[in-house]
């Protein structure tokens, strides 16, 4: 019911419209701290009610003129109710938002011409083209992940203790706050840079992100994971995580309607303890296709998919949902913290060898 | 982890009687909970002694004590039934407090009584205000800082800490009088000198104000698994400052960011978890200020409450039902959601529809009351709407409340009295900002004034600009775009004819010409994600539609809306089992209703629920829609009563006693003619459309009067009337007579009996169900009388007047189902009084006390079956007493008189059950908070009429032991008569007066009947002592009469408790 700037900023949603199912949108206008990236990545927006006005404290514009700014399209009055009921009846299906050609029949053909899901390698379209250092000039903004881990000692966040490599394939600045929350420097490295270049910036770790699209196409990064696991601690979340289970030698496949909102809940199968989790995918690992030395760690206690993975020797491990939150609950943040608790056994470990 | 098998018999214990802050939301919540444990198997006890709620039916719990909620009684219970465990999280404050007391003098612990949901430290961290605030340290989250002090100086210490404005809050002052708020340090000093004066243990509250800051409410969930789940999020309309049971609020929050919900999110997380409440649900709120989002903790309940209810209704996640499973064991992932059926529990529902809480307020019958709203709670009732937008639940919501004549701007309304209108909360400032915003007043001078969020402000203000636009038009000119939009706002067929100048009538037509209906859309807590099983619905103006009807045989009941006084949780009660037994008899029941703290509004008890306004075109929709077979009019009280005849006209089969019956009973002139044939006494009446009328009447028939207006219930405005100054009076300030809304004018049988008697018919048959003698006499409204079934010393000869004229006038009115008829006997003749073909305020009581379920028979009858068929005599009996005591909110209205009259005023009742009239009536009165004295100190002060019995009343206190004090005209009355009596000054006679008496408890009881119409300032000090000191007053002769009884059974028997189970059962084999 909120989070609708995050969500635009979803390098995730590049490629596809967006309908909340929350009818009244843009109560609280945009500000300037709560984008995930660096732009709108959705190609259109349809809500029930466009709110005139906005009213939060933090609030810089309207949503119509952040979208406006963007040049995305957004539409209002649907019954958008309706929309999500087709959707979950008929699946995700291609469609497209018109003013100049109304005609019914050349709708439809329009949307029928756009590129389907299946197949679609868009992680490679939105990833960062060079490799960065990550900095933060909103780690102090209100309700920042910062906040989220208090007991990390202030020195961590002032001098980092790890390097992480985060593979960018459509990634959010909330995962990235949160991994330099826990003390990490962060490099961010394009969707298809060389297992190679990776161990060269010797990292402690390697993150994986999310991001939009079919992570079959993605053969060359399954290729240079299949290289990273072993090597380093491994933590992927979403598009991430898919693409582990393809290293492990899974499949994937396409879910209906996908998992989308905040409100998905998860069971960890290790503690029997439910998170509350933000998802958005609409791919799922097969978990009959998953090898013997691999296990099923979360599913998603609505349809009893795939949530979670780990290996079971080795320090890497991967969730289907978004432990960044940004939109979404908290529950699942102390994955961020298992992470970088994974990274300091595995250099003391090292250090012992 | 699954159900535990350690225990086996759980107690729950109820709210007790309906009283403001605490009403049928939890009827709802323990129902739901006696019947998930009873489902897992597990025995149920139940104690409440409120006999109108559904939870204390027969079937709902393994068994059921109607007695008192008191420490006695439920130690009783607990001695008798010896469960394993008690629930104590779904009877509000009263089970709470209960479970503490029964916890810390070690009953529980004697008996081996485990709490389940919260256990007693839990309880203890959330209610304990220090307890809390150290616990909320401890986890970093901010309160507002406060603390009490006895003396100026800790004042003038504190307030350096916590800085102006400051919140003084007297302890221990009736509705909080001698407090305020204070802005700077000169008010302060006045504030805090009062205060401290006004405190009878000289001690004040002093809180850090933050007036103004966003109010927020979080719905929290945790089972034994430590899984925390957030059910609702609820943003209040009205910011810090009202309580939020008086403000109008909005589910989901609508002007909070993912970041700053996901704080509030966490926050409540960790607050469950630190005050350790195990499982179940809670209602944790918070405050946000709107300049920086820093957010501060208000309070915490550890267990479900009015909010809760409205969340479970707002959701479709039946909170109550989940907190018992959870309490029981069940993880919430281990319980499915009975809406999706194939998902968990363990989840957060997403809503697609925006819902808005308005409150209802009964200011009209507490007059003197101060009527600004504050922190704390005054409303008697609310309404729920759901639709698409803010705007059109908002506007849905305005028509839930049936706020009969609109709101009307006061005609020497200037800017400044408007501004002040503004700032200062009140049950009508909403309609006052309304107006302001027709005036032109921007929403940021609004926001100014009312610190409301803009954003709702800028939403009233896009319905008052649609408003304006369709000015323009008029029925003839309006666009079908411009209908549909207006519709989409939520605008009624009846306002835009007001807008349009045209009818209702006229607009729907057009409106169905135009094609332009409302869809019904599904309740289903997870956004269309997945398939709802759960017929629970709303009409909006979109595309689609869900309702999906069936073909079924079906019925359509319609509810009773907000609650107010008058109208309340008795005819829900009737609703609810009209809807059981259409489904026993396999027709489809079908429920509609407005009110989210009700049984009859959850989507178990009925096939089909519709949230809907009950109102002609709301109804007419619905019923298009459904097509049902029948529609109920009957049970729900007036609000249903007064469409009947419309709906009748527009086709819709009502079925049950014809409106032309209902219409004829309402009548005056048809009624009074039906009544001469049959030949039956009526007190000579009358009615008036204007002044003259009224003054022609009132002299025909004789001083004093009663006059009321027609088709209300709940004695609305209903006063006696003395004399020609008082009638004119009554006529111009009091009522608005029209040819369609005439007034009533009634001889007044002074210090007559009263009786009511409720009844089944089937058009051939009738059985009478009971004859309830009420302990006040008549003038005294009946819902506001105790009474008692059955009749205590009534001739036989009038016992067999009244049978004969109930059959007669059943008969006559060809009643199908309930009817309900008051009666007086005054001088040795049986009045009827007031006829009302429908169920009344006592069935419930009826059949809790017959064991007799009169709503379910009636309901049967409706649909065709007959008398003959349910094997009951022609008149039931019971073989014990049950007295029905009425509940009064007067703690809550400082500044009304306590004095009864024919305006209802209480807003509940218990009831008492024993094998003699004394203990009956004692308990009834324990139910009702009323603790009678065992010896001590009466004081008596009687009117002249009443003096030539006191000395009998004297006497009896005499024997039992008690000192007499009266005023002087009684005292010289009983020392003639050879009872010992010290005497008094009256208030204005001198010190120490009876005031003082009362202020320094040396007064045990009191008796005082007024004196007439003559002024009676000195008494009414005297009752409003009494209510604050807490001793018990007594108002009329005949209920001192019964006091002594019940003082009688106080002193010489031990307090018996029985479940329902065990009186019917041996009922049944005797």
């Amino acid at each position: 019911m909120t989070g609708y700037q995050e969500i635009l900023t979803d390098p995730s949603y590049s490629g596809q419209i967006i309908t909340m199912t929350y009818p009244l949108i843009g109560n609280y206008g945009v500000n300037d701290e709560d984008s995930e990236s660096r732009r709108v990545f959705a190609e259109g927006f349809i809500v029930r009610e466009l709110s005139r006005t906005y009213s939060n404290w933090r609030a810089g514009q309207s949503l119509d003129q952040y979208l406006k700014d963007a040049g995305v399209p957004g539409i209002s009055d649907i019954d958008t109710r309706s929309l999500v009921r087709h959707i979950r009846e008929r699946g995700s299906m291609r469609g497209c938002l018109s003013t100049s050609h109304t005609d019914e029949q050349a709708v439809i053909e329009r949307a029928r011409s756009a590129p389907e899901m299946i197949g679609s390698d868009l992680a490679s379209v939105v990833t960062c083209r060079e490799p960065y250092v990550w900095t933060d000039a909103q780690s102090q903004a209100y309700g920042s992940p910062i906040l989220l881990h208090p007991n990390t000692s202030v020195d961590a966040k002032t001098s980092p203790r790890f390097h992480v490599v985060a593979y960018d394939f459509g990634l959010k600045h909330n995962s990235l706050r949160n991994l330099a929350a826990l003390g990490c420097r962060v490099t961010v490295v394009p969707a298809h840079t060389s297992a190679e270049d990776v161990i060269d910036l010797k990292p402690d770790g390697v993150w994986l992100s999310n991001g939009p699209g079919d992570p079959e196409p993605l053969t060359g990064v399954v290729a240079n994971l299949k290289k990273l696991i072993g090597r380093y601690p491994i933590f992927g979340i979403c598009l991430g995580h898919q693409l582990m289970g393809l290293a492990f030698g899974g499949r994937t496949y396409k879910l209906p309607f996908g998992h989308h909102g905040g409100n998905q809940p998860v069971k960890d199968l290790m503690t029997g303890r439910v998170e509350i989790t933000a998802q958005n995918h609409g791919f799922a690992v097969d978990a009959d296709s998953l090898p013997a030395d691999c296990e099923v760690t979360h599913i998603n206690l609505n349809d009893n998919t795939v949530e979670g993975l780990r290996h079971r020797s080795l320090p890497v491990y991967s969730v289907q949902y978004h432990p960044e939150a940004g939109p979404g609950p908290h529950d699942p943040s102390y994955l961020f913290d298992k992470f970088v608790e994974m990274i300091e056994q595995n250099r003391k470990h090292k250090a012992e060898v | 982890m699954p159900k535990r098998t350690d225990i086996h018999k759980i107690l729950i214990v109820g709210s007790g009687p309906i009283v403001i802050g605490q009403a049928c939301e939890f009827d709802y919540s323990g129902t739901q909970a006696c019947k998930a444990l009873r489902s897992e198997g597990f025995e149920t006890v139940l104690i409440n002694s409120n006999p109108a709620t559904i939870m204390t039916d027969p079937e709902i719990a393994d068994r059921t004590y109607v007695e008192p909620l008191t420490l006695e009684a439920v130690r009783a219970v607990i001695e008798r039934e010896r469960p394993d465990a008690m629930l104590p999280t779904v009877g509000g404050q009263t089970a709470l407090n209960i479970a503490v007391a029964l916890a810390e003098d070690g009953t529980l612990e004697r008996f081996g009584v485990e709490l389940i949901g919260a256990k007693l430290d839990a309880i203890k961290v959330a209610e304990d205000r220090l307890l809390f605030k150290h616990a909320m340290e401890e986890i970093g989250i901010e309160m507002p800082l406060s603390g009490y002090i006895k003396s100026m100086d800790e004042a003038h210490e504190l307030v350096k800490i916590l800085g102006y404005p400051a919140i003084i809050r007297p302890s221990f002052t009736l509705g909080g009088t001698g407090g305020g708020i204070a802005f700077n340090a000169e008010e302060y000093e006045e504030i805090v000198a009062r205060a401290l004066a006004a405190s009878p243990v000289h001690e004040t509250l002093i809180e850090q104000s933050i007036i103004g800051w966003k109010e927020y409410e979080l719905e929290v969930m945790r089972d034994l698994a430590d899984n925390v789940v957030i059910i609702c999020s609820i943003e209040n309309f009205d910011a810090m400052g009202i309580h939020t049971g008086d403000s109008i609020t909005v589910a989901p929050a609508q002007t909070l960011t993912d970041r700053e919900y996901q704080v509030m999110r966490d926050a409540a997380i960790r607050v469950i978890r630190k005050v350790g409440v195990e499982t179940g649900g809670s209602n944790i709120q918070f405050a946000l200020n709107p300049q920086d989002g820093r957010l501060m903790i208000i309070e915490m309940n550890p267990r479900v409450s009015r909010s809760s209810a409205l969340a479970s209704k707002a959701t479709g996640f039946p909170i109550a039902k989940i907190a018992a499973k959870l309490a029981v064991g069940y993880t919430l992932d281990e319980i499915p959601n009975d809406i999706t059926r194939k998902t968990p529990a363990s989840f957060e529902p997403t809503i697609d529809y925006c819902v808005v809480k308005i409150p209802k307020w009964a200011f009209e019958k507490f007059p003197s009351s101060d009527p600004t709203l504050g922190t704390q709670m005054k409303s008697v009732g609310e309404a729920m709407a759901i639709g698409r937008t803010f705007k059109e639940a908002f506007q849905k919501g305005l028509r839930s409340l049936e706020v009969r004549s609109a709101f009307r701007v006061p005609s020497d309304l200037d800017d400044i009295a408007l501004r002040r209108r503004l700032v200062v909360p009140s049950a009508e400032r909403v309609y006052f900002v309304m107006h302001a915003l027709t005036l032109g007043y921007s929403t940021d001078e609004l926001h100014e004034l009312t610190r409301i969020d803009p954003w709702f402000l800028d939403n009233l203000s896009q319905i008052i600009e649609r408003e304006r636009e369709l000015r323009r038009e008029s029925i003839e000119t309006i666009s079908p775009g411009e209908m549909r939009e207006a519709k989409r706002m939520g605008f009624s067929d009846q306002r835009l004819a007001t807008v349009l100048g045209s009818t209702e009538d006229e607009v729907r037509r057009l409106r169905i010409k135009m094609h332009i209906r409302p869809v019904f859309k599904r309740v289903d807590t997870c956004g269309a994600e997945f398939e709802s099983f759960t017929p629970y619905l709303y009409s909006t103006y979109e595309d689609e539609d869900e309702a999906d009807p069936t073909a079924n045989k079906k019925v359509m009941i319609l509810g009773s809306g907000p609650n107010r006084i008058g109208q309340g949780i008795e005819f829900d009660y009737c609703c609810c089992h009209a809807a059981f037994a259409l489904k026993e008899e396999g027709y489809e029941s079908i429920m509609v209703n407005c009110n989210p703290e009700t049984v009859s509004t959850d989507y178990d008890t009925s096939d089909r629920l519709y949230f809907e306004p009950i109102t002609f075109e709301d109804v007419m929709e619905i019923v298009e829609r459904e097509r049902p077979d029948g529609v109920i009019v009957q049970f729900g009280g007036q609000t249903p009563l007064n469409l009947s005849m419309r709906l009748f006209k527009a086709g819709v089969p009502i079925i049950g006693t014809s409106p032309e019956s209902i219409d004829l009973a309402e009548d005056r002139k048809r009624f009074g003619k039906l009544i001469v044939e049959l030949d039956i006494p009526q007190p000579p009446n009358g009615f008036a459309t204007s002044n003259e009328e009224a003054r022609e009447e009132a002299s025909r028939i004789g001083y004093p009067v009663l006059v009321r207006p027609s088709y209300v219930l709940g004695g609305r405005a209903m006063q006696i009337v003395y004399d020609e100054a008082s009638l004119d009076n009554y006529m111009t300030f009091a009522v608005e007579a029209s040819p369609e809304h005439p007034v009533l004018i009634d001889s007044f049988l002074e210090d007559a009996l009263e009786i009511d008697v409720d009844a089944l018919a089937d058009g051939e048959r009738v059985v009478i169900a009971g004859i309830q003698q009420h302990i006040e006499e008549a003038g005294i409204h009946s819902g506001d009388s105790s009474c008692v079934l059955p009749p205590w010393g009534i001739k036989e000869g009038h016992l067999d007047a009244m049978r004969r004229y109930t059959r007669e006038l059943a008969k006559a009115l060809n009643v199908i189902g309930l009817m309900n008829i008051q009666y007086a006997i005054w001088r040795e003749t049986v009045y009827v009084l007031e006829v009302n073909p429908r169920a009344s305020r006592t069935v419930p009581f009826v059949s809790k006390a017959t064991g007799v379920p009169l709503a379910k028979i009636a309901a049967r009858l409706m649909i065709g079956r007959k008398l003959s068929e349910f094997n009951l005599p022609d008149e039931l009996t019971v073989d014990r007493f049950y007295v029905k005591t009425p509940v009064f909110p007067f703690v809550k209205f400082p500044g009304v008189d306590p004095i009864l009259g024919p305006e209802m005023r209480s807003t509940g009742e218990v009831m008492g059950v024993a094998e003699g009239f004394g203990s009956a009536y004692l308990k009834a009165q324990l139910g009702a908070g009323t603790k009678l004295p065992r010896e001590g100190r009466v004081f008596i002060s009687v009117n002249e009429q009443d003096k030539r019995v006191v000395k009998d009343l004297a006497r009896e206190f005499h024997e039992m032991g008690f000192k007499i004090v009266a005023t002087r005209g009684t005292q010289k009355r009983i020392e003639a008569a050879g009872v010992p009596c010290e005497f008094v000054y009256k208030v204005n006679e001198g010190r120490p007066n009876i005031a003082d008496l009362v202020k320094s408890k040396e007064v045990h009881l009191i008796i005082n009947t007024p004196l007439g119409r003559t002024s009676f300032y000195d008494e009414r000090s005297i009752r409003r002592a009494a209510i604050q000191y807490s001793v018990p007053c007594v108002t009329t002769m005949t209920g001192a009469v019964a006091t002594v009884a019940a003082i009688r059974a106080l002193r010489e028997e031990e307090l018996q408790v029985r479940s329902l189970q065990d009186y019917h059962v041996r009922a049944a084999t005797e």
